[in-house]
């Protein structure tokens, strides 16, 4: 293997640097595992375990117990993370390679440990989200909450793993219990089919990305993120078909799990099939693995290869961003399910928008890298301002969904009436998605992201992002005036047996002709505790970061300390 | 000038900024004991009267406090850090701010008056009476708006909106920092839009597909305006008082900025702005809107939201990037110019018998004529011109202010703004049934085509005067065309007015009814036709049947709360135009300082 000796000689100096590791290494051939670094996805893992064997011991009525199980291991998942903030940590590594001096497997750095936060974040504001969700469709307890915390224990490993193998195996993980939460709904067809899909676009994408990383070992002779970044510059020429495809395959796989176009299909079916909280934790938690999978894909292995993907990063995000609003605009109120698919397709829109300063920062990842992880930054803050009010959106919605079944935009109308505070929340949200005052965080994300995109001369991909900018606002604002309409009045009975008014079965107790929402919303459902506390903390989160927005602006200004 | 201490002055416009703010998130929480007045709706109102009656009061001080010697200075600044993306809360004013901030304050004040009078206040009876009313379907317009009260938008959300759009203009004015400018900018949009999708008569799609134009005209603009301020403001910052000093004084960042960049600061920040002043040929959803708006909205619009656009002209782009003006300042020009003969045309068609004008319409594309003078004037890039364009722009907003508070008054006595529907055969005779109301909308009609001693006449010729002899290295002749059309279009803007003077104002009191007249009309559409019926409707005039005896038909004349709205923009109206110097003496300096090394 002809690079591998190249390698080993451009690398000498280098390695002499770390001879004392070398000779600690020689001394202890076995992989050194350390504890603290690895112990919020650990916590949240073992927590589902926990839950999943208290499961068979609790009584039926006493299952609630099992969500509040849930959210503390989470709450405990990110308490070590204060600690890891302050300096980087390692594990699995690998001391004694000829190559790179130490290939470790598993960092927590910066970027890890902020992506780790909202993953575990997001996945305590899910458990809000789900707790009366799961009661109300007799979800099965403990299975749901397993899932459901595999699933973060997943996504949480994906920003911190630093080889191709950990990384593969850290989206599975994250990937593989969200199917079965997208089909958890018992005895649904729509929950079956949309979970099927899911399950089929998922796996067909990770045998892809796999094929993508053979390729990869075959051309590098290694599997660390860093050390391919070193190999593929001295690549043997002849290889180097063999790499652009490497590249454009693993691509590909993570692409899916963040919903780029055109790897998007997947999307509003899922979302509209699974629970609403699942599909919450979709929008936000597997996108989030998915997104920092490809930060790290493509800052770390392919920092090389950026002239390649810099300009493919940037078409796609105009694409995924176009597509997604476009979709979302065409979105008619009166269909089943349109808020649901409205944020799915909003969701697409927003991956768009996500991907932006990756393309942005493509001049960069390979010699700078600290303008490039502050450019990065700008995604992170814009994932973390997103994720607070989409769990938001979702939270109203999931409300609306406990009422009337068809979960119409329609049925929107007249919100602000029967629930004011849920409205009022759920327009604010709206705006923040929008980037539109009086939701002033999300209009800063975004200027975050079109300051990448303009600072790095890629002024055309801001005029894009500008129009997509105003494209989205029409469907946001048209949804979010409608909460303040005056709800249509009870009218002859004959109108109720629109859009399926007799197979509107009341989730909630409470009788809804299907095109008649105004009397379900004053039918008195009231918002479910669980719920409340939800709206509550996500529209706080969002008004104080509003006024306060560095928290979550930082990583766009400073990047990752 | 009355001495204020600087951190007194400074406090001030934090609150003039803020307070609003706080009054809208004030405005949704109930009302606390003691403040619940005779209901919730009458308490809401009266919180958002306070408010902008605080912020006038602060807005005022701080003009008297204000130091006119040196009017050129940035004055009361504050600078807080606000998002590390580069905004920061800079606030300041300066002769060319200051008034369009007093005006703001004002025209907010007098709208907040206004809808205290005129807003249904139906939560005074219990709930059940108003339920009760909504459902039984009255016809009756007081019956409508109470079920609208009670069923759709209610006057808190009227006033948190109100007071946010205050804030949102407000900061606008006020804003030193780029990005803080274009929040501030962002920040008018969903008050704006929910005021006419919610709140527009008629109801009904056009309604909304007006509010839709606007707000998405406007926020396409204001992304452009984005991409162009992030192209500037990258690496070096967004303070403008940086920015505009970047040649001479401390730099932030040493480079001086590039003309490429410039140009491409200029072109998308300019179209942004141009869209919300709206220059000619980007003003397409300023008639639907105005048309569309409630009285509120409409004055709100003419009033400030288009002046942000052209004091953005003046305050960001002159400044920032004065060699770039230069090569746009031409083009500017003609567009200017196209859209006062424009403006005024249009306004001519829709004032002819027959067409089926609409009177908001009517003055809405006057607006574009009239800020056609104030681009012509900062296109000079001369003195002169820019200390026109800022006299117009003050100018414009009393004028029309003033002029859609008395159609609002027209529309809520005669249930139409319909120019034929109003006019009837011989003339609406509005000095004989209501020579009060009369009188005054020939007034607001007479000083918006500037007559001399009155506000509107200063502005457009300084403008035109600025025309006469540009700034250095642009092409002279050509700015002289521009004058001689500009002067035209002062001659078309009288004439269009002074025909809706004689239709409304004039005319046989004693004529047949409105109504019965319009069936002779030509061609009056079906929107005129549903219009009178309206107008029939509204037991003012007397149904066609009852010819005898030919007795005046009176409308109510002015009322107490249309005084408090008309009487201080007449007075102001009159005070500019006797005493310009009011005005120019502070924008001159700042002029003078925003343009250094021009003479003229």
């Amino acid at each position: 293997m002809t690079p591998l000796v190249q390698s080993a000689a451009e690398a000498a100096p280098h390695a002499a640097t770390y001879a004392t590791h070398a000779v600690q290494a020689a001394a202890t051939p076995v992989q050194d595992i350390e504890m603290r670094p690895m112990a919020p996805p650990l916590i949240a893992a073992l927590t589902g375990l926990v839950v999943l064997v208290a499961d068979l011991f609790l009584p039926r009525r006493r299952k609630g117990v099992l969500a509040v199980v849930s959210a503390v291991g989470l709450v405990a998942a990110i308490v070590p993370l204060a600690g890891l903030s302050v300096d980087q940590d390692e594990t699995f590594c690998l001391h004694a390679s000829p190559l790179h001096t130490q290939q470790c497997s598993y960092e927590a750095d910066g970027f890890s440990v902020t992506v780790q936060f909202l993953v575990f974040a997001a996945a305590l504001v899910t458990v809000l989200l789900s707790a009366s969700t799961v009661r109300q469709q007799r979800l099965p307890a403990g299975e749901y909450w397993f899932l459901l915390l595999s699933a973060t224990a997943g996504a949480a490993l994906v920003p911190a793993s630093r080889d191709l193998v950990s990384l593969v195996i850290a989206l599975e993980v994250a990937s593989l219990p969200a199917f079965a939460l997208v089909g958890l709904r018992r005895g649904s067809r729509q929950s079956a089919e949309a979970a099927l899909k899911f399950f089929l676009t998922s796996v067909t994408a990770t045998a892809v990305t796999l094929l993508g990383v053979s390729f990869l070992y075959a051309a590098t002779g290694t599997l660390d993120l860093y050390g391919i970044s070193t190999h593929l510059h001295h690549v043997d020429p002849r290889l180097h078909s063999l790499t652009t495809a490497a590249l454009v395959l693993t691509f590909a796989g993570f692409a899916v799990k963040a919903a780029v176009v055109p790897f998007h299909f997947w999307v509003p079916d899922s979302y509209v099939g699974a629970p609403i909280p699942v599909a919450a934790f979709l929008s936000v938690v597997s996108k989030t693995a998915g997104l920092s999978g490809l930060v790290l894909l493509l800052v770390h292995a392919f920092a090389n290869e950026a002239a390649v993907w810099g300009p493919i990063v940037g078409v796609l995000a105009v694409a995924t961003m176009s597509v997604g609003n476009a979709a979302a605009v065409r979105q008619r109120a009166d269909r089943p399910h349109s808020a649901v698919r409205l944020l799915a397709w909003s969701s697409v829109g927003q991956a768009g928008y996500l991907l932006v300063p990756l393309a942005a920062a493509a001049p960069y990842v390979a010699g700078e890298r600290e303008e490039a992880l502050t450019t990065i930054g700008a995604t992170v803050s814009y994932l973390l301002m997103y994720a607070v009010v989409n769990l938001g959106a979702f939270a109203v919605v999931a409300h609306v969904g406990r009422i009337t079944r068809e979960n119409r935009l329609a049925d929107y109308r007249g919100l602000y009436r029967a629930h004011p505070l849920a409205a009022a929340a759920l327009a604010f949200f709206l705006l923040c998605l929008a980037g539109l005052p009086p939701g002033f965080i999300g209009l800063f994300a975004k200027i975050a992201i079109l300051h990448t995109a303009v600072a790095n001369g890629m002024t055309w991909l801001a005029v894009f992002m500008a129009l997509n900018v105003v494209v989205a606002l029409y469907y946001y604002l048209r949804w979010a005036a409608l909460l303040f309409q005056p709800a249509p009045r009870p009218g002859p009975a004959g109108e109720g047996t629109h859009g399926g008014g007799a197979s509107a079965k009341p989730v909630g107790g409470v009788l809804t002709g299907g095109g008649l929402p105004a009397p379900a919303l004053d039918g008195g459902v009231r918002v479910s505790r669980s719920l409340r506390a939800c709206i509550a903390l996500t529209a706080t989160a969002a008004v104080l970061l509003s006024i306060f927005p560095d928290p979550v602006l930082t990583y766009a200004a400073v990047g990752f300390l | 000038m009355i001495p204020v201490s600087n951190t007194a002055l400074e406090a001030l416009l934090v609150a003039v900024v803020v307070l609003p703010l706080l009054g809208a998130v004030a405005a949704l929480l109930p009302a606390p004991p003691g403040l619940r007045g005779r209901g919730p709706a009458q308490a809401v109102l009266r919180h958002g009267v306070l408010v902008t009656g605080l912020v006038f009061a602060a807005a005022v001080v701080l003009a008297l406090g204000f130091d006119r010697g040196h009017a050129e200075r940035m004055q009361a600044q504050t600078a807080v850090p606000w998002a590390s993306v580069g905004v920061e809360f800079h606030l300041g004013v300066d002769g060319v701010s200051l008034p369009l901030l007093v005006l703001t304050a004002l025209l907010t004040f007098l709208c907040a008056v206004y809808s205290y009078c005129t807003m249904p206040k139906e939560a005074k009876k219990p709930k059940g009476a108003a339920e009760a009313a909504g459902v039984t379907g009255q016809d009756d317009g007081a019956a409508e708006d109470a079920r609208r009260g009670s069923r759709g938008p209610s006057p808190r959300a009227f006033t948190g909106l109100l007071l946010l759009l205050e804030s949102g203009m407000l900061a606008a004015f006020a804003s030193l920092d780029l990005l803080l400018f274009f929040v501030a900018f962002e920040m008018v949009l969903v008050p704006m839009y929910f005021f006419i999708a919610f709140w527009g008569r008629p109801e009904g799609p056009e309604r909304r597909a007006a509010a839709w134009k606007f707000v998405l005209y406007t926020q396409l603009g204001s992304m452009l305006m984005l991409v162009g301020f992030l192209a500037i403001g990258t690496g070096c910052g967004y303070d403008m008082l940086e920015l505009a000093g970047r040649h001479s004084r401390f730099a932030a960042c040493q480079t001086p900025i590039g003309h490429g960049v410039q140009l491409v600061f200029v072109l998308a920040a300019g179209i942004g702005l141009a869209v919300k002043t709206p220059m000619w040929p980007l003003h397409s959803w300023l008639p639907d809107a105005h048309t569309a708006a409630p009285t509120v909205g409409s004055v709100l619009l003419a009033g400030v939201l288009l002046k942000m656009g052209t004091y953005g002209f003046v305050r960001v782009l002159l400044p920032i990037a004065p060699g770039a003006m230069h090569t746009f300042a031409p083009y500017l020009a003609a567009f200017a110019v196209v859209g006062i003969v424009y403006g005024s045309l249009a306004c001519l068609a829709l004032a002819r018998k027959g067409a089926g004008g609409d009177l908001k319409r009517l003055i809405a594309y006057s607006s574009v004529g009239h800020m056609g003078f104030v681009l012509l004037g900062i296109s000079t890039m001369t003195r002169t011109g820019v200390n026109g364009a800022l006299f117009a722009n003050v100018a414009h907003g009393l004028v029309t202010g003033l002029l859609f508070f008395l159609v609002g008054a027209v529309k809520e006595r005669t249930g139409t703004t319909d120019l034929d529907a109003l006019a009837g055969r011989t003339g609406g005779a509005l000095y004989a049934r209501a020579p009060r109301l009369g009188g005054l909308l020939a007034f607001g009609a007479v000083a918006s085509l500037g007559l001399p001693g009155l506000a509107g006449f200063w502005g457009e010729m300084l403008a035109l005067l600025g025309a006469y002899h540009p700034a250095d290295g642009l092409g002279r002749t050509g700015y002289l065309v521009f004058m001689a059309i500009g002067a035209l279009g002062t001659l078309l803007t009288a004439a269009y007015l002074l025909v809706v003077v004689r239709r409304v104002c004039m005319g046989d009191p004693s004529a047949e009814d409105r109504a019965a007249a319009l069936d002779g009309a030509d061609g009056a559409g079906e929107a005129a036709g549903s219009a009178a019926s309206g107008a029939t409707r509204t037991d003012v005039l007397v149904p066609s049947g009852a010819r005898t005896p030919p007795a005046v038909r009176t409308l109510p004349d002015v009322r107490g709360h249309e005084y408090a709205a008309t009487t201080p923009l007449v007075a102001l109206t009159v005070l500019a135009g006797l005493w310009p110097a009011l005005l120019l003496g502070l924008t001159s300096p700042a002029v003078q300082h925003l343009l250094p090394g021009v003479n003229r």
